[in-house]
């Protein structure tokens, strides 16, 4: 391959591009996106693999191995598929990278090579979102990074914090794919940007053109959750949905004209209806007049969700507002541990036995002088989902869970409650099962701490590289 | 007065004097729910766009706080989006800390969606008539004609 940009037919062809969803988060079907390269034609496919939480899972793998801290399923994964991406041109983007862009980059590069695209396919990874070794700094040039829903400032908690990382936008995305890059790595970009930022790319939309970007945030919403908007975890008529052992996930086919039309491949499970798209559309959702992202505030109040055909649907009308000054930036920090444990009562009156064994679980606890910043008692098939909304349980119920959490700052007392549950088998109520699991296991909480930090501040940090495999 | 209801409308009641009959959410609407920290956000959707006044009306943020009680700490806010016949509720306060956190089951509030639509509205009778039912599997329906 020479050294001009490979998407020659991406950028000349400018009509629609088919955006795939492979990956809704880390622990997603593996083979998802084997299924969107195989089954027909796609110009991108985008993986997501970040949550809330991930980061500081990965952080704390990193802690222990300076190699680790990104998503580790996702380099045998390309192994699998990087030529046939290449050889179709279909080229890849992903926050894979979690806290270590650099340390994925470099595994996608080897796994390139014995996947056998050396010299013919291009890695790009941006970093600069990940600001945990900038915190102190931050906090001295009076960037309080404040909890957004509580007000502290984050020197409160800064000596527990796990990992700190800002939500970037698409512009460093758009300027590895402008560089010829196939596959391009990164940390916390925001989701939907994963989906918008080839829509950049490809149309030559510019931060100005609100309005489109806007209506690729929506795609991006629509595409970061995998097969949740092609029939996965959707309520309407759900017996109805066909041949969900084989889901196809969402593909976007984008217009340039701010445009585009949901689909999946022909001949997979599940579907695309107006109805699916609005659940995935409302899930996370918070003020729909106001989506904030790092390169637009999206309005989804003005949408139009129109069915052109079968398992195809058209988004449009959708505005955009200029971004805002500020990034969001996700904190986690170590804030105590936790357990949760379980066993199962049966008829008779299995929700009485189950009650009564939580409340010597209980009276243990206190004899013992531990102390819990909270304990939880819930029925398992009773009221652990809709609480107090179903009533009292009957005393003819088969069978009952009774799942009993404490958290608190003390380790070991946390330690010593894991102990306290396979007593209770032949120290309490009769009719009591389902120990088979073992010693609940302690958990460390990793907080979230939501904050906003000035973008002038993370921009002139963020770079970009893209290396030849 | 009475009135016939939807197949599996369990709840459903008789008119009452306004002629209006209480019937939940659930023949009305669909949804689904995720969380923000220790907020969950539950989209509200109806099945015939016809019915979206209804929800308007009725399934307001004051009634949702209601519903849900001591399972909602915070407050409860409410959008709306016409243009797919929703509402979105945000429930603060409502997932014992959120993310981590959380000692609950639920701990995510991926499941409040059908929690709200265990609530009940006031349904004109006539209108009632013309809610096909389709918020529960259909009688007869088995796992052999699902896939």
């Amino acid at each position: 391959m020479s050294d001009a940009p490979s998407d020659a037919v991406n950028d000349s062809a400018a009509d629609t591009i088919r955006i795939a969803s492979g990956q809704g988060f880390w622990g997603d079907d593996l083979d998802a996106p084997v299924r969107q390269v195989e089954g027909g034609p796609i110009d991108y496919l985008m993986l997501d693999y970040l949550a809330e939480v991930t980061m500081s899972i990965m952080q704390k793998q990193r802690d222990r191995d300076p190699g680790a801290g990104y998503a580790r399923d996702f380099i045998p994964l390309m192994e699998r598929i990087f030529p046939a991406c290449v050889e179709r041109d279909i080229r890849v983007v992903t926050n894979a990278g979690g806290v270590n862009p650099e340390g994925c980059a470099a595994a996608l590069v080897e796994a390139g090579k014995r996947a056998g695209v050396a010299g013919r396919a291009r890695v790009g990874r941006v970093e600069g979102d990940d600001i945990l070794d900038r915190l102190e700094d931050l906090i001295a040039d009076g960037h309080a990074l404040t909890n957004m829903e509580t007000g502290d400032p984050l020197e409160s908690v800064l000596d527990r914090v796990r990992s700190a990382n800002v939500y970037i936008g698409a512009e460093p995305i758009v300027e590895a794919l402008g560089q010829g890059a196939h596959v391009i790595v990164t940390g916390r970009s925001t989701d939907t940007a994963l989906t918008y930022a080839p829509m950049m790319h490809a149309f030559g939309w510019t931060r100005d053109d609100h309005d489109r970007i806007a209506t690729g945030v929506v795609a991006g919403h629509i595409n970061e959750c995998g097969a949740q908007s092609t029939g996965g975890n959707c309520l309407i008529d759900w017996w109805n949905a066909p041949d969900m052992a084989n889901v196809g996930f969402p593909i976007v086919e984008a217009s340039p004209d701010g445009t585009f039309v949901v689909t999946k491949h022909p001949g997979t499970g599940g579907r695309v209806t107006r109805q699916t798209i609005a659940e995935q559309i409302l899930y996370e959702m918070g003020d729909p007049s106001e989506y904030i992202t790092p390169d637009v505030v999206a309005d989804f109040t003005t949408i139009d969700v129109e069915e052109i055909g079968e398992n195809r649907v058209r988004i449009s009308g959708i505005t955009g507002g200029p971004r805002t000054d500020f990034l969001k930036v996700s904190i986690a920090y170590s804030d105590g541990w936790k357990a949760t444990g379980t066993l199962t009562y049966a008829w008779p009156d299995a929700a009485q036995k189950a009650r009564a064994a939580a409340k010597i679980l209980r009276q243990r606890l206190d004899r013992l002088g531990l102390e819990f910043d909270a304990v939880r008692t819930e029925l398992v098939g009773w009221d652990s989902t809709h609480g107090q909304l179903v009533g009292e349980p009957p005393a003819d119920l088969p069978e009952v869970q009774l799942r009993v959490g404490v958290r608190g700052k003390d380790r070991a007392a946390v330690e010593r409650f894991t102990r306290e549950i396979a007593p209770l088998i032949l120290t309490g109520p009769p009719s009591v099962t389902g120990f088979a699991g073992g010693r609940p296991r302690v958990q460390e909480i990793m907080a979230y701490w939501p904050a906003l930090l000035r973008r002038e501040v993370v921009e002139p940090h963020l770079s970009v590289h893209v290396e030849e495999v | 007065m009475s009135v016939d209801v939807p197949t599996g409308a369990a709840n459903a009641h008789e008119a009452n004097a306004a002629g209006t009959v209480p019937l939940q959410l659930v023949h009305l609407a669909h949804a689904r729910s995720g969380d923000k920290g220790d907020t969950a956000n539950v989209g509200l959707i109806a099945y015939d766009p016809d019915h979206f006044d209804l929800l308007r009306e009725q399934v307001t943020a004051e009634r949702v706080k209601a519903h849900f009680g001591e399972m909602v700490e915070g407050e409860v806010e409410r959008f709306e989006l016409p243009n797919l016949g929703a509402l979105n509720f945000l429930l603060h306060g409502a997932l014992d800390g959120g993310g981590t956190i959380s000692l609950m089951n639920d701990a995510q509030g991926k499941v409040f969606s059908t929690a709200l639509l265990r609530m009940e509205i006031d349904v004109p009778a006539d209108v009632v008539e013309t809610v096909a039912d389709r918020g529960r599997v259909p009688e007869g329906w088995s796992v052999e004609d699902y896939g």
